[in-house]
């Protein structure tokens, strides 16, 4: 077997080498040897290594695939359940809060109305529940080999991309069949603006997620605080209701919520209903950007030591 | 001269102690409270208040004295250099720093001071089948651990067939790895990392344990790799298999290197480190030499057949173990014993003189040398401890009785002369003779 080893190794490029140069993490060093890689205490805040990201980008897509493949193995119904626990909720929120409360939905097939919601909000609270425990689940994995960590939560929110488009493919079904029985809606060219939505929500849910995973490894409570958090944050935000019910003295916590004109640009979208305007896009996108950025500084931060507190 | 591929410049590392993860929010709060209003931490102890404040530059903080009641160094200024091709052993007892050294160079976790630079791309085979899927196949495995490891998709497309013949699955590609015999498993892990092609190699002996044959594989792998020219760190508490495998060596003890340098005097400096005794050991005070008032120790040591004294043998060496002694009451009897132990305290054997003339003589003053000869191909690997006796048999009488006097290491390279053959594996026994053996068809 030895042998076998030899040879094989005998009659193989070394690719090492080729990988070794691109490996060259600060070339401006002082010293005159060159070296691939430098290892050194994590001092600086803003020391990012986001081109590590890049150059595991294989990896971080073959753990998107892993997530697909994997989290339906050895259930009955698989992939279905995208679609049936949107139509569940759906339904639920049909049932108790339009029956039942009676809650206005801006004049829109209640069905639709709640849908929408739902849709967009299943995708951002999933990218932020799934990567707000980043460190703590990942910790056997990331206490043994190298690569950078942010390819876990990246590859979770792009998983996550592909069940909203299934949700998104049966929201399109139900907007068509309700076009065709004559409903009160009127898709806008706001439509277009959905690869953006699309981006702010997963930005605003990654952003979100790893600052919690960054916090729960010291402060454990977070954990906790998430599931729960993200329940509350539903009830700020435009899914069951529309922006336009709420009344002036709170609608300003309604917009402070960046997820608000997110949700209510949706559905203006394709449904032709909801309250935006420009600058309530502004502010989502700038608030996402700030959390992102947070959250990215903060993860590499706990990054590098994290295994010794954990 | 090679070039220099791994260069360590002093590295510290820290570690708190005690229960992690038990800091609240509500702690933190309070501490970060009472420094907004200028006060000391609440929940600093009272004695750390008088020491100096640690500045935002690190550097003063590889001093003890600037330390936590609840912190400790794991590596306490680590510095050497690696140069292309060597085979590093590093030594070191559990809780030496071994491990944080390693997680350090494979960037699992990054050091508190100072810097490793490194040439060329690192694999450590720490531990192997990182990230494998119970629930994906063989064929999905190779690609997500080949990715974890850092290899690119096309990387392990290209190897994708050496790696699949090299594990022997063929047949078993697209079966759940959860249904894998751990054998399969292992080998098909192995494999994986084994087609890493990296410049540096990091193997941990933890992961040459298991089966025989796996043992020789990683071992046979490491040999390899460093005959390409590429370069092995191999870390380990095992001193024989650093001894046999690598030409340098470093000997890791409470974060600090101890020593370094080539195995053979790294190696009988930790075994002298270990039972506090040297190939040699000398008297130079007759009032604290062993003895009595008829006989006194002057001198200890042991030496190959040319008397050049070392703490290395080969298991095909023989080894002497000569005693210096002075008598200074005359018309005494007595002869000569040794007594072998080994690491682990089992008496090896014991030997008394029964053969020298001197043995049955009446002695006159005078200085007297008793060489034991240990013939080659007896002892097994590991270290031995020698205790020395002067005493008269019948009736009995103990001149001089002193255990742990001093201490060699014997070392098996597997040339094929010696008992083990060819063989790399576990080979326990406190002897290792080289018997005769008939064998015949009937």
């Amino acid at each position: 077997m030895t042998e076998k080893v030899a040879t094989l190794l005998k009659d193989l490029p070394v690719f090492g080498k080729s990988r070794g140069d691109s490996d060259k993490v600060s070339p401006s060093m002082a010293a005159p040897e060159q070296w691939d890689l430098i290892i050194r205490p994590k001092t600086a805040w803003f020391d990012l290594h986001l081109s590590d990201l890049w150059r595991y980008r294989d990896l971080t897509l073959l753990f998107v695939w892993r997530d697909l493949v994997t989290q339906y193995k050895q259930t009955i119904l698989g992939p279905l359940w995208h679609l049936i626990q949107p139509l569940l909720t759906t339904a639920l929120f049909t049932l108790v809060f339009g029956r039942v409360a009676k809650l206005s939905t801006d004049g829109l097939p209640p069905v639709l109305f709640y849908m929408a919601g739902v849709t967009c909000w299943n995708y951002f609270a999933e990218c932020l529940n799934r990567t707000a425990s980043t460190f703590i689940q990942n910790a056997s994995i990331f206490g043994k080999v190298y690569f950078p960590r942010l390819s876990v939560p990246v590859s979770v929110v792009l998983s996550n991309i592909i069940r909203f488009g299934i949700q998104l493919a049966l929201f399109l079904v139900f907007v068509g069949f309700y076009y065709s029985q004559g409903a009160a809606i009127r898709p806008s060219i706001y439509v277009l603006l959905m690869p953006i939505l699309v981006f702010m929500m997963a930005a605003l849910g990654l952003g979100l997620g790893i600052i919690v995973s960054s916090l729960t490894t010291r402060y454990r409570d977070l954990q906790v605080l998430v599931t729960f958090g993200i329940q509350l944050l539903m009830f700020v935000t435009p899914v069951i209701y529309p922006a336009s019910l709420v009344s002036q003295q709170y609608r300003w916590l309604i917009l402070a919520n960046p997820m608000t004109a997110l949700v209510e640009t949706f559905r203006y979208a394709f449904l032709g209903a909801g309250t935006i305007h420009l600058w309530h896009l502004v502010y989502s996108a700038g608030v996402t950007f700030v959390i992102l950025c947070i959250g990215i500084v903060l993860f590499n931060h706990v990054e590098r030591t994290f295994m010794d507190t954990v | 001269m090679a070039e220099t591929v791994i260069e360590i410049d002093n590295l510290w590392k820290k570690y708190r102690l005690g229960v992690l993860g038990t800091r609240t929010l509500k702690d933190d709060f309070n501490r970060w409270w009472h420094r907004m209003r200028g006060k000391p931490d609440p929940y600093t102890k009272v004695d750390q208040l008088r020491k100096p404040e640690v500045t935002s530059n690190l550097r003063p903080l590889r001093f003890d004295s600037y330390l936590a009641d609840d912190e400790m160094w794991a590596l306490r200024g680590v510095s050497f250099e690696i140069r292309q091709g060597e085979i590093l052993g590093i030594i070191g007892r559990n809780g030496a720093g071994k491990s944080t050294f390693l997680k350090i160079l494979s960037r699992v976790t990054a050091p508190t001071t100072g810097e490793v630079r490194v040439k060329g791309r690192i694999a450590s085979l720490l531990e192997i089948g990182t990230g494998f899927h119970h629930e994906l196949s063989g064929r999905e495995n190779i690609y997500l651990n080949g990715a974890i490891l850092g290899m690119t998709r096309s990387e392990i497309q290209r190897k994708f067939d050496e790696i699949v013949a090299f594990a022997d699955i063929e047949k078993f590609l697209d079966t759940p790895v959860k249904r894998y015999s751990s054998g399969m498993y292992v080998r098909l892990a192995f494999a994986v990392a084994a087609h890493l092609d990296p410049d540096i190699l990091i193997v941990d002996e933890v992961l040459a344990v298991g089966d025989g044959a796996f043992q020789k594989k990683c071992l046979g792998k490491m040999n390899d790799v460093a005959k390409e020219g590429r370069t092995v760190l191999f870390v380990s508490h095992n001193m024989d298999t650093v001894a046999r495998l690598c030409s340098k060596a470093i000997i890791l003890e409470k974060g600090k290197i101890q020593a370094s340098g080539n195995t053979d005097t790294v190696v009988s400096r930790y075994v002298r480190g270990d039972f506090g005794t040297s190939a040699k050991r000398k008297w130079q005070d007759p009032n604290t030499a062993p003895g009595d008032r008829v006989v006194r120790l002057l001198e200890v040591r042991v030496h190959d057949e040319n008397n050049k004294e070392s703490a290395s043998f080969q298991v095909t060496q023989s080894i002497g173990i000569t005693i210096e002694y002075e008598v200074l009451e005359e018309g005494h009897y007595f002869t000569h014993s040794c007594n072998l132990f080994n690491e682990q305290g089992t008496n090896i054997f014991n030997s008394h003189d029964v053969v020298s003339p001197t043995r049955n003589l009446p002695r006159s003053k005078g200085l007297y040398s008793a060489t034991m000869w240990i013939p080659s191909n007896l002892l097994s690997e590991g270290a031995v401890i020698v205790g020395i006796a002067l005493f008269r048999p019948e009736p009995f009488l103990s001149h001089v009785y002193e255990q742990d006097v001093v201490s060699f290491n014997i070392v098996d390279n597997i040339d094929g002369r010696s008992a083990r053959g060819n063989y790399v594996g576990g080979f326990p026994g406190i002897v290792r003779p080289l018997l005769r053996w008939t064998a015949s068809q009937l």
